[in-house]
């Protein structure tokens, strides 16, 4: 029941994901930060197994930053992304595979196009204007698929983002303590403002 | 179980009404369920999904259309029904002109949802008692009422593999517009908005968002459509066509068995909606 969003816009990237540290029937922290920056304009949002995703999360964040320090030049975010791809894919076929679900959102460095990726533990990868790993795939893609376009500015993205999170509000059995918001532009990374405070009722 | 085993153990011959069956014939109303004959083992369920759990086995003898998106919302004016029409046994798609809404009398719709054959059969059959109902009673059966009988009778069928999740909408001088959930576990639930199916989370994500009780007529059918839309196109379970009923007062009123494909494509090149649907090679 964890939940991982990202959505694209004009000049940004939104990554948001759940707040809640599950372990079986119990929440052990209700303010877990999912989320690893890769570099200045890259971030990566992970779910999955437990020990897993922060393992691999930050083995990949060691090689985003080694890359970096040797080149004095970051990598961009779509070279992530196959990066990361190539280490999940390797992953999968070794005795012991990495369970890992991330979404990968960035603003390239030079053309400051922003960007999204949906990788999956079986290696998938696929650059999306929007995404969704888990349950929330299935109440949120809908409501994306209607409300998103490719040029919208910020606040509209903002507006996208609380409609989904009000229905997963809603819709969830499992309370998901809220949710942890980034955006990424070309000034790099910063953590959202976002108030999840109100209770959502089902109609 | 043994009264079970005795049904069916009596000797061929024994021809004569048995003390039930002339019981039976005497009351004045049959009892609610008809008489099945049912798998001489302990658990018919467990027998069932052995031979039909397409998920579990997919080699299973036999394999149950499944697969559905269905909706209803009440409003300010009324009830919404919409339904896909798409029908799948495991992965083949068995029919893709579906009715999903099944017109009980001129003022109560159901939905089906679940195994076509149960919905079709146990939506007719309710039908069928809700007419028998209007005869006894000389006036027309109450949504409650109706939603009660449905749900009476699956109930005494639980635990038999019954598959079902429907929904009743109707308008009654006593109730008003009425909505009601049942499904085959028994559950039976009055409300404003139900979406049931494969598709039902994909049909809430776009229903919730603009869904107020103050929608006119026109933004509540679109709404209801649009719901649908979404839904087939993100599972694959749904498709085909939507099926769009509105339900007033003075009884419901049919609004298109549309295709999805050219509605989809209007809705993405008119309003620039499914962005994430291109042309692109990646």
């Amino acid at each position: 029941m964890e939940v991982l969003l990202g959505i694209t816009g004009k000049d940004f990237t939104l990554v948001a994901a759940s707040k809640a540290a599950m372990r079986g029937a119990t929440i052990l922290k209700a303010s877990d930060d999912k989320t690893r920056a890769l570099n200045k304009h890259t971030l990566m949002a992970f779910s999955g197994e437990a020990g897993d995703t922060i393992q691999f999360a930050e083995y990949i964040q060691a090689n985003a930053q080694l890359y970096s320090m040797r080149n004095n030049i970051d990598l961009s975010p779509s070279a992530v992304a196959h990066f990361v791809r190539g280490e999940l894919a390797s992953s999968l076929r070794s005795r012991k595979p990495y369970n890992v679900n991330l979404l990968l959102g960035g603003v390239d460095p030079i053309t400051d196009k922003p960007s999204l990726y949906w990788l999956d533990y079986l290696a998938s990868l696929a650059p999306l204007p929007y995404a969704a790993h888990g349950y929330a795939q299935y109440y949120c893609l809908s409501i994306l698929d209607k409300h998103h376009h490719p040029d919208i500015d910020y606040e509209q993205g903002l507006k996208i983002l609380r409609m989904c999170t009000d229905e997963l509000k809603r819709r969830l059995p499992i309370d998901f303590k809220g949710m942890l918001v980034k955006v990424i532009t070309k000034d790099g990374i910063k953590e959202v403002e976002y108030d999840d405070e109100a209770r959502i009722a089902c109609p | 179980m043994d009264t079970l085993v005795a049904r069916y153990s009596q000797p061929m011959f024994e021809k004569e009404y048995s003390e039930e069956d002339q019981l039976e014939l005497c009351q004045p109303t049959p009892s609610l369920s008809l008489k099945f004959a049912m798998p001489p083992i302990a658990q018919p369920s467990a027998w069932l999904r052995a031979a039909t759990d397409d998920h579990a086995n997919p080699n299973c003898p036999i394999k149950i259309a499944h697969g559905t998106t269905t909706l209803a919302f009440r409003f300010q004016g009324g009830i919404i029904v919409a339904t896909d029409s798409r029908a799948t046994a495991g992965n083949w798609i068995a029919s893709q002109t579906v009715k999903k809404v099944i017109e009980i009398n001129n003022c109560l719709l159901g939905t089906m949802a679940g195994g076509a054959a149960d919905c079709q059969y146990w939506l007719a059959y309710l039908g069928m008692q809700c007419r028998l109902h209007e005869l006894r009673h000389k006036r027309r059966i109450s949504v409650a009422a109706a939603s009660k009988i449905l749900a009476n009778l699956v109930y005494s069928y639980k635990g038999m593999g019954l598959s079902m999740g429907t929904m009743c909408a109707g308008v009654t001088p006593q109730e008003g517009p009425a909505l009601y959930y049942i499904d085959s576990d028994g559950t039976r639930l009055s409300g404003n908005l139900f979406c049931v199916g494969s598709g039902q989370t994909f049909a809430y994500g776009v229903l919730d968002a603009e869904y107020r009780y103050d929608l006119t007529e026109k933004e509540a059918l679109e709404l209801g459509s649009r719901s649908i839309l979404a839904a087939t196109h993100r599972d694959a379970y749904s498709g085909g066509f939507i099926n769009l009923y509105h339900v007033k007062e003075d009884g419901w009123v049919k609004h298109g068995f549309s295709d999805t494909n050219p509605i989809f494509w209007k809705t993405k090149l008119e309003k620039g909606e499914f962005s994430n649907v291109t042309s692109e090679l990646v």
